[in-house]
C-alpha cells in the first residue's frame, strides 16, 4: 500500500466535506425552481464520497461501508421513481396528480419575477429525492467497484 | 439559425473531429476514452448552442420577466440527458479498462489483438 | 380490461423496467422466488404485449397514441406537439410481438442458466434492462426517446457482453463493441440536434409533417443511416457483431439479435415515415441494396471458414440482418412507382425478421446448450452428441434448415417473396440472395455433421436441464406453426406492419397532429 494522503489533505477532508454533501441536498430539494435537481445533485454528493475515497483511502472504508446496503439503496431509489410515476395512471403515465391540488406540494405558482415558492410542483420534488438517492447511491457503488477491484488484483 | 453566427458551431464540430482522431488512431484504452468523452462533449455543446438566442436570459420560469428574449430550454433538457448517458458510458468503458488491465497487464490495444488467438 | 388496453404501450415499457430494479432485491429473499418473480413479469409483459397487438388490430391498424403525463397530443392553441409521446401502429406492434417471443424464451433459459451460482440475479436484471429498452424503440413517438432508449440498449447489451468478466475476450469484446454502439449513438444524437434546430421540435410525426429535403435534413438522414446502420450490423461497420454475438452468453446473444433488428426497425421508421417521399428514394434505395448484397456476401463467406461455433451462428446471424436490409431497400427504392412488388418485398423484409429471430435464437441457444454439455466450443473437438442429446439434436436442426430456406419452414416463406420481388427490380439481386442461402444450407450441414453426428468423442455429457429444452421447444413451435401457416400469419401480422411503412406515413402524422 502506497504511503497516505498528508495531515493537509485529510484535516482539509473532514472539514469541506460536510459542505459539499449540504450543497448537494440544496440542489436536489430545489430542483424545481432552480437550476438542479435529482442527477446534478446526487453528482455532487456522489463527488463528495469520491473526496473521502482520495483522501482517506479504502482502508477507510473497511468495515463501515456494506456494498450490499448502497446497491439496495440504489434499487429503492429507482423503484420509488417508478412508483411515482405510477400514482398518475388514472389520467396517464406519469401525469402530475400533486400539482394544484393543495396536498403536499400542491401549492399555486405565483407568476412573474419571484423567488420561488418551495411548496409546488407536484411530484415533481419527490421524484428529485428519488433520483437524487439512486444517483448518490449508483455513483458510490461505481467508485467502490472500480477502486476495490483494482486495489485487490494489486495485493495479489 | 440563431443570430450568433457560426463560430460555436465550428468548435463543437472541430471538438467531434478531435475526439474521433484520439478515438481512431490512439492506442492507449484510457486515450480511446477519452477521445469518446470529447465526442460526447462536442455534441452536448452543439446540442446547447442550438438554444441560445441574442441577448437572452436563462429560460426559468420565476425569474425573468415574461417581456424579455428566452435562451430555449429544450435543448438544455437534451444535453443534461446526454450528459447521463454519458456518464453511464464512461463509467462502463473504463469498468472493462480495469478488466482487461487485470487479465492481460497492458493497455495497449495492438498487444491485446496480439494475445488472441 | 379497456383501461389495461389503453395503458398496455406504457406499461410493456414500465414492467420489465420495474423487474430489472426489483430483481437483486427479490433474490435476496431465495433464488427459487427470484425465478418465479422473472417468470411472472415476463408472462405480464407477454400478456400485454397480446393485448395491444389485439387492440391495435381491432381498430383496423389505425396508429395509437399515448401521451405521457397528459391526456391529448395536441392541445389546441399549440402548434407543435411538446409532450412526449408513443405511437403504436402496426410495424411497432410487429416489433412488440417480436421482443415479447424473444423474452419468454429467454427468461425461460434463463431459469437454469445460472442456478446455483451467484450473479443471477444481475443477469435478470441486465436483460430485462434490455428488454426494456427494446420495447421503448420500438414504441416511441418522439425522436430524442428514440436516442435515449437505443443508449439504454447499447449499455445493457455491452454490460451483458461483458458479463462473464472470468474471461479474457469478454472484456475485450465489451469495450470494442460499447465504443462502437456509443459512437452510432452519438451520431444519431447529432442527426437529432440537427434536425432540431430546423425545424423547432422533436416529435416523430410534426417532423414528418415538416421536412421538405433541404440540405440539412439530408445531413442528419446520412448521420442516421450511418448511426443505425452501425448499430444493426450492415457491412461495413459489422466487426462488432461476430465478437458480441460470440462472447455473450447464450440467452443474452439471442436479445442483442433483437437489439440489432430493432435498430433496423429505427432505420425503417426514419426512412418511411420521418422523410418518406421528400428525398430521392431511388438512390437511397440503391445504396441500401448495395449494403446488403455486401452483408450477406461477408457474413456467408466468413461463416464458412469458422471453427468457433458461436461466432459462426453470429456471421449467420450478420447475413441474414442483410436479407432484411435488402428487401426493404428494393421497396423503398421504388417507392416513387408504387409497383405491386415493393409492397410484396417489404412484407418479405418484415416476415424475415421474426423467423430469422425464431431461428437464430433457436440456433444460439441450441449452441449454449451445445458449449455447456461438451465442455468445448470448437467444432473440431466435438462430435457424437445426437447419442446424448437427442432432443437438443431435433431442435438444432429445425433451425438450422428453417435458416438456410429449406421448406416447408417459415425461413423459405419469407426468403421465397424476398426472390420474387427482388427479382422483378434486378435479376442479379435474386441470385445473390439464391447463393447465399445455398452457402448457409452447406455452412450448417458442416456444423450439424461436426456436432452431432458420427461417433461419441468427449466423456460425460452433462445432461440438459428441462427449462433450456422448453425454451428451444418454443421457439422451434413458432418455426413450425409459421412455416406451415404463413398466409394465415402474414394477413394477420406482418400486412399491417408492411402498410404502415408503405402507405402509412399519412395516417402517423395525422394520428398526431389531427389530420
Amino acid at each position: 500500500m502506497k504511503t497516505e494522503m498528508s495531515v493537509i489533505v485529510r484535516t482539509i477532508t473532514r472539514c469541506v466535506y460536510p459542505l459539499i454533501l449540504v450543497f448537494g441536498f440544496y440542489v436536489i430539494m430545489h430542483g424545481h425552481l432552480t437550476p438542479g435537481g435529482g442527477f446534478q445533485g446526487g453528482a455532487v454528493v456522489a463527488s463528495a464520497f469520491a473526496l473521502f475515497l482520495v483522501a482517506f483511502g479504502t482502508k477507510a472504508l473497511k468495515g463501515r461501508l456494506n456494498p450490499h446496503l448502497l446497491q439496495s439503496l440504489e434499487e429503492i431509489g429507482a423503484l420509488a421513481f417508478l412508483g411515482l410515476a405510477f400514482l398518475g395512471i388514472g389520467t396517464a403515465f406519469f401525469y402530475n396528480i400533486l400539482a394544484g391540488s393543495g396536498s403536499v406540494f400542491g401549492g399555486a405558482v405565483p407568476s412573474g419575477p419571484n423567488p420561488g415558492v418551495l411548496n409546488s410542483s407536484g411530484t415533481l420534488p419527490f421524484m428529485n429525492w428519488a433520483v437524487g438517492l439512486k444517483v448518490m447511491a449508483g455513483i458510490a457503488c461505481i467508485l467502490v467497484a472500480m477502486l476495490v477491484g483494482s486495489r485487490k488484483e494489486a495485493e495479489e | 439559425m440563431s443570430a450568433v453566427g457560426s463560430l460555436p458551431f465550428v468548435v463543437s464540430m472541430l471538438l467531434v473531429i478531435l475526439g474521433l482522431y484520439a478515438l481512431l488512431f490512439k492506442r492507449n484504452l484510457i486515450k480511446m476514452v477519452i477521445g469518446v468523452s470529447l465526442i460526447e462533449t462536442g455534441v452536448n455543446l452543439f446540442l446547447v448552442t442550438l438554444g441560445y438566442r441574442t441577448a437572452g436570459v436563462a429560460p426559468i420560469y420565476t425569474y425573468a420577466p415574461a417581456t424579455t428574449v428566452r435562451v430555449l430550454p429544450t435543448p438544455q433538457a437534451l444535453t443534461l440527458t446526454s450528459i447521463v448517458i454519458g456518464l453511464a458510458t464512461t463509467a462502463l468503458l473504463l469498468s472493462f479498462a480495469v478488466l482487461i488491465y487485470r487479465h492481460y497487464g497492458t493497455l495497449d490495444v495492438s498487444k491485446i489483438k496480439e494475445l488472441r488467438g | 380490461m379497456t383501461a389495461l388496453a389503453n395503458h398496455a404501450p406504457v406499461l410493456l415499457i414500465a414492467a420489465p423496467l420495474f423487474a430489472a430494479f426489483a430483481a437483486p432485491l427479490v433474490g435476496k429473499l431465495g433464488e427459487r422466488v427470484r425465478m418465479a418473480f422473472t417468470v411472472a413479469i415476463m408472462g405480464i409483459t407477454g400478456c400485454l404485449a397480446g393485448l395491444l397487438a389485439a387492440t391495435l388490430y381491432a381498430q383496423g391498424a389505425a396508429p395509437i397514441v399515448y401521451v405521457l403525463g397528459g391526456q391529448i397530443p395536441l392541445p389546441s392553441g399549440l402548434a407543435v406537439p411538446i409532450r412526449i409521446m408513443l405511437e403504436v401502429d402496426g410495424l411497432s406492434a410487429f416489433m412488440v410481438l417480436l421482443t415479447a417471443l424473444v423474452g419468454i424464451a429467454a427468461v425461460c433459459y434463463n431459469i437454469s442458466y445460472r442456478r446455483g451460482r451467484s450473479g443471477g440475479a444481475f443477469y435478470d436484471s441486465l436483460t430485462f434492462l434490455l428488454l426494456a429498452g427494446v420495447f421503448g424503440l420500438v414504441q416511441t413517438g418522439d425522436l430524442f426517446n428514440f436516442f435515449v432508449f437505443l443508449e439504454v440498449t447499447s449499455i445493457a447489451a455491452c454490460a451483458l457482453i461483458g458479463f462473464r468478466t472470468w474471461r479474457n475476450r469478454s472484456a475485450e469484446a465489451a469495450f470494442k463493441v460499447m465504443a462502437l454502439y456509443t459512437l452510432s449513438g452519438l451520431f444519431v444524437l447529432l442527426a437529432v440536434g440537427l434536425l432540431y434546430g430546423q425545424h423547432g421540435g422533436l416529435n416523430i410525426a410534426y417532423l414528418a409533417s415538416s421536412v421538405r429535403g433541404a440540405a440539412i435534413d439530408r445531413v442528419a438522414l446520412a448521420l442516421l443511416l450511418t448511426g443505425l446502420a452501425m448499430k444493426a450490423g450492415a457491412v461495413p461497420m459489422h466487426m462488432w457483431a461476430p465478437e458480441a454475438y460470440g462472447e455473450a452468453p447464450a440467452s443474452a446473444a439471442m436479445v442483442l439479435v433483437a437489439n440489432s433488428q430493432a435498430s433496423l426497425y429505427g432505420l425503417f421508421r426514419v426512412l418511411f415515415t420521418l422523410y418518406g417521399m421528400s428525398i430521392g428514394t431511388t438512390a437511397i434505395g440503391w445504396i441500401l441494396i448495395v449494403l446488403a448484397l455486401a452483408t450477406i456476401v461477408v457474413g456467408v463467406t466468413m461463416a464458412l471458414i469458422q471453427k468457433d461455433i458461436k461466432r459462426l451462428i453470429a456471421f449467420g446471424a450478420v447475413s441474414q440482418i442483410g436479407y432484411m436490409l435488402l428487401a426493404v431497400g428494393v421497396g423503398f427504392a421504388v417507392l416513387a412507382t408504387r409497383p405491386a412488388f415493393g409492397l410484396t418485398a417489404i412484407t418479405g423484409g418484415i416476415f424475415h425478421m421474426v423467423n430469422d429471430i425464431a431461428c437464430i435464437g433457436l440456433l444460439f441457444l441450441g449452441a449454449g446448450v451445445i458449449v455447456r454439455a461438451s465442455g468445448t466450443r470448437d467444432l473440431n473437438a466435438m462430435g457424437g452428441l445426437a447419442h446424448d442429446l437427442r432432443a437438443t439434436t431435433v431442435l438444432f436442426a429445425i433451425g438450422a434448415f428453417a435458416l438456410a430456406g429449406v421448406p416447408p419452414l417459415n425461413g423459405f416463406a419469407s426468403k421465397l417473396l424476398i426472390y420474387e420481388s427482388t427479382f422483378q427490380l434486378s435479376p442479379v439481386l435474386a441470385v445473390i440472395a439464391v447463393v447465399g442461402s445455398i452457402f448457409l444450407l452447406a455452412v450448417f450441414l458442416r456444423v450439424f455433421q461436426a456436432a452431432f453426428l458420427g461417433p461419441r468423442l468427449l466423456r460425460g455429457v452433462t445432461p440438459v436441464p428441462v427449462t433450456m429444452t422448453i425454451a428451444m421447444a418454443f421457439l422451434a413451435a413458432v418455426v413450425i406453426g409459421f412455416g406451415l401457416f404463413p398466409g394465415f400469419f402474414i394477413d394477420k401480422i406482418v400486412a399491417p406492419a408492411a402498410n404502415a411503412l408503405w402507405q402509412g406515413q399519412s395516417g402517423y402524422i395525422a394520428a398526431v397532429m389531427g389530420g
